[in-house]
């Protein structure tokens, strides 16, 4: 189990690595000048020169490259060109609402997903079977910003339950924080619940033919025991990585929703900071998503091998 | 279960009377505004959106501009000009203090303008100050300022975001903690999220009548939508005009339609050929149907402008009517440059609705008489490096929003190369005009100079459509300087 561990997280470091030199040499390919950006149309040649060299703009490119790496080393992300604030500052209070957001989802998709998936299973072919898939085929298919939408029009304008959106500070109060994410969590949730339902089900029923199920029936439990004892855990392996998967998606790709909802998070952040070239934000908050999509890859894996002991067995050396 | 309803019946009950007292004196307002500003500083960026949270309501100046575009005293309560134009006396108001309880005084004053002229300015501006040869200060409460030319607009350009007193003490970060003399202190600052201001108690000026203000920023223009409808803001200073229609029969909005300092403008690069001939750009200015551009583009709200000037202007002239929209004369103007079945070129639009739109308006328009445009979608970033620093672009659509910018027709390092030495002799002489009589005269022969030439096609002014709840009053309607002025805004029954 260690060698395995130590297998995947140099793998783990490695990737990052790579991911570290393509993030700053395609930013660096990207046209528009930052400089030129915060002074607009109308500032003079002499202006924008001195702010590029204030910047740090004017070094050339493996200088610029080393010193970024370095800093990270060091735990100094660097300083917002437009925003003139610590990059690492600015990406940590917007983690404040997209980590969250993305748990609340993760947690409804699977509160909901799996229960309703196993359900489907065990009825299959049956009315709520269809009645489930239908339901799970529409949820994937509707996009969530629209969802979002409806879901504003309902519960914000016209019933006036929650917030249509914005975000409260945690420690101003935590109460109105939650509420204002409650909305766009179910926003999130809907699809990726769908999803999980989809495959729990379609896991399960796989499972339910094997002989070790037969086993089970033949040393007397009943159907129900015997997927729950036996069948869940087995299909719980392709359902843990779509989840991995997931999580990963809902950390990097809650942009849309945040818009819908003017929710202060890091897929808004990266994305004004794209349009505004403030590069150096843009390759920092692209980093830490990295590292959180490939450390829950990680621990995906990790997990895997803890569910299924064939797994680290036959990776041990 | 008896105690709990009473309990619950008793805290309903306070609440209701709460919410009632707050109903009855409201004194906060809560606006949405599109886009956040990159930071706070109207002194080190050009963006509109700094201005719009800032100018006026944090920070001031020794003059203000108000709703009307007039010059009217700032922290400088008074001045004299002397005869020859080239030395200011400014007498300032006795008794300001910063937010951060620092006295304003003509040292500060000297600060401001030592740093804007400074070798490491990076002011976004600096030419319109560039003329001040000395900054004196003859007591803590006077202060003259030199120059080596006239400058006709000089007290103007003083009331500009970019000429904003800051102090030594804080100006290093006024881009993320603000602190000037202005009626409104800033409280802080949720990135991504909203600005909160609140009254500054002290303010030398008139009092305020609201306690606070937050600035919302909120993309999306349906989401803006509902934020109003359920009441989560109570208004904005400029709405799409696509969805304005939801406001206008509602009773609990009001929506106020002025006018702004864009002149929206079809650039073209006039050092390319086949652009630097005057019968192509005729040709062109034939082809417009700007009418039918504003309707398609702003849904009717806009006016149609036949050179670079703002039609609220005093010295302004409707020159609509040089080129009137003529397909059989723009077809002949072509025929004659030489171009009998027109020609192809493309068209570089910026990520703003109303370029995109007219864009493909225009493509249509310009193809009925031979002209091929292919459009091609830019991000900002790469629009100024493209086309605004490159000049890498045949035509581009662009409003240019700041106050009386006619001045740049005069560069001919612009982007869109226009160069001709009568024009900028002309603007030399009227920015070193004062007499008002002489400055419209010239202001005219100016304007058009530049219809004739046709240096860009002049489509319109953009129209400011704010939406706002119907119980406010005291919001500016047009927008004479980029800013959202909160001075005189109050909740009325």
């Amino acid at each position: 189990m260690i060698a395995f561990t130590l297998r995947r997280f140099l793998g783990f470091a490695a990737t990052l690595l790579v991911a570290a030199l393509v993030i700053f040499w395609l930013l660096d390919l990207l046209p528009g000048d930052p400089a030129q950006f915060i002074l607009g149309i109308n500032a003079t040649p002499e202006s924008v020169a001195r702010l590029r060299v204030q910047m740090g703009l004017d070094a050339p490119a493996h200088e610029r490259f080393l010193a970024w790496i370095w800093g990270m080393l060091q735990g100094d992300f660097g300083m917002s060109y437009t925003q003139r604030a610590p990059v690492a500052e600015l990406i940590w209070a917007r983690l404040a609402v997209t980590l969250p957001l993305s748990i609340f989802a993760m947690v409804i998709s699977i509160v909901v997903g799996l229960p309703l998936g196993i359900l489907a299973a065990r009825r299959r072919g049956k009315l709520l079977d269809t009645a489930i898939m239908v339901t799970a085929q529409t949820g994937v298919a509707i996009p969530n910003f629209w969802f979002g939408m409806l879901l504003t029009l309902l519960f914000a304008v016209t019933l006036r339950w929650l917030p249509p959106g914005g975000f409260t500070p945690w420690n101003e109060d935590g109460g109105a924080a939650f509420r204002g994410l409650i909305l766009p969590s179910l926003a999130l949730a809907l699809p990726q619940a769908s999803i999980l339902a989809r495959v729990m089900r379609t896991a399960l029923v796989d499972v339910t033919g094997q002989d070790y199920i037969r086993t089970a029936r033949a040393k007397g439990l009943t159907m129900g025991e015997a997927v729950w004892r036996h069948g869940v855990r087995n299909a719980l392996l392709p359902v843990l990585t779509i989840l991995g998967l997931q999580f990963a998606y809902l950390v990097a790709g809650t942009i849309i929703v945040e818009n819908v909802f003017y929710l202060p998070g890091l897929g808004r952040l990266i994305f004004t900071a794209i349009s505004e070239r403030d590069l150096i934000l843009v390759r920092g908050a692209t980093i830490i998503l990295i590292v959180t999509v490939t450390a829950t890859m990680l621990l995906t894996d990790i997990a895997y091998a803890l569910v299924d002991p064939r797994l680290r067995e036959r990776s041990a050396p | 279960m008896n105690k709990t309803l009473k309990a619950f019946g008793l805290a309903l009950a306070l609440s209701t009377a709460l919410a009632g007292m707050a109903m009855a004196q409201p004194t906060e307002v809560r606006i949405g505004v599109a886009l956040e500003p990159p930071a706070l500083d109207p002194t080190a960026g050009a963006a509109e959106a700094i201005d719009i949270v800032v100018y006026q309501n944090v920070f001031e100046g020794l003059t203000r501009i108000d709703q009307n575009g007039a010059v009217q005293p700032g922290l400088a309560d008074s001045w004299t000009i002397s005869d020859d134009g080239l030395t200011y006396t400014f007498k300032l108001h006795d008794g300001v203090t910063f937010h951060d309880g620092t006295t304003f005084d003509a040292e500060d004053v000297k600060f401001t303008f030592d740093r804007i002229l400074g070798a490491d300015s990076v002011n976004a501006h600096r030419e319109f100050y560039e003329p001040i040869t000395s900054i004196t200060v003859i007591d803590p409460l006077t202060i003259e300022l030199k120059l080596d030319r006239q400058i006709g607009r000089f007290l103007f350009d003083l009331g500009r975001g970019d000429a904003v007193i800051v102090a030594p003490e804080s100006a290093d970060n006024n881009a993320n903690d603000p602190i000037g003399t202005g009626p409104f202190a800033f409280v802080q600052w949720d990135k991504g999220s909203r600005v909160v201001l609140e009254a500054y108690g002290p303010y030398w000026g008139e009092p305020v009548h609201l306690t606070k203000a937050s600035y919302v920023f909120i993309g999306d223009t349906a989401t803006l939508t509902n934020a109003l409808l359920a009441g989560d803001i109570d208004g904005t200073n400029n709405f799409s005009t696509d969805a304005l229609a939801v406001f206008e029969n509602n009773p609990q909005f009001k929506v106020l339609v002025g006018t702004t300092e864009g002149e929206t403008i079809l650039s073209t690069n006039n050092k390319r050929p086949p652009f630097d001939n005057l019968k192509v750009r005729q040709a062109m200015a034939h082809a417009l149907d700007r009418q039918a551009i504003i309707d398609g583009t702003t849904n009717g709200y806009g006016t149609p402008i036949g050179a670079p000037f703002a039609p609220h202007n005093p010295y302004y002239v409707d020159l609509t009517g040089t080129y009137p929209y003529d397909p059989e004369a723009a077809r002949a103007l072509l025929a004659e440059a030489g171009y009998p079945d027109g020609f192809s070129a493309t068209l570089k639009l910026p990520p703003v609705p109303y370029a995109r739109t007219s864009g493909q308006i225009i493509a249509s328009q310009f193809a009925a008489v031979g002209i091929k445009l292919e459009l091609i979608n830019v991000e900002w970033a790469q629009w100024l490096e493209d086309v605004y620093a490159n000049k890498d672009f045949d035509l581009s659509i662009i409003s240019h929003v700041e106050p009386f910018d006619i001045g740049n027709y005069a560069n001919p390092d612009y982007y869109f190369g226009y160069d001709n030495p009568e024009f900028q002799a002309l603007i030399e002489t009227l920015n070193g005009t004062v007499d008002e009589t002489k400055r419209k005269a010239l202001a005219v022969e100016a304007q058009t100079i530049l219809a004739k030439d046709a240096v860009n096609g002049y489509l319109f002014e953009l129209a400011q459509t704010g939406v706002w709840n119907a119980k406010l009053t005291g919001m500016w309607q047009n927008s004479p300087i980029e800013g959202l002025v909160l001075r005189d805004i109050a909740w009325t029954e």
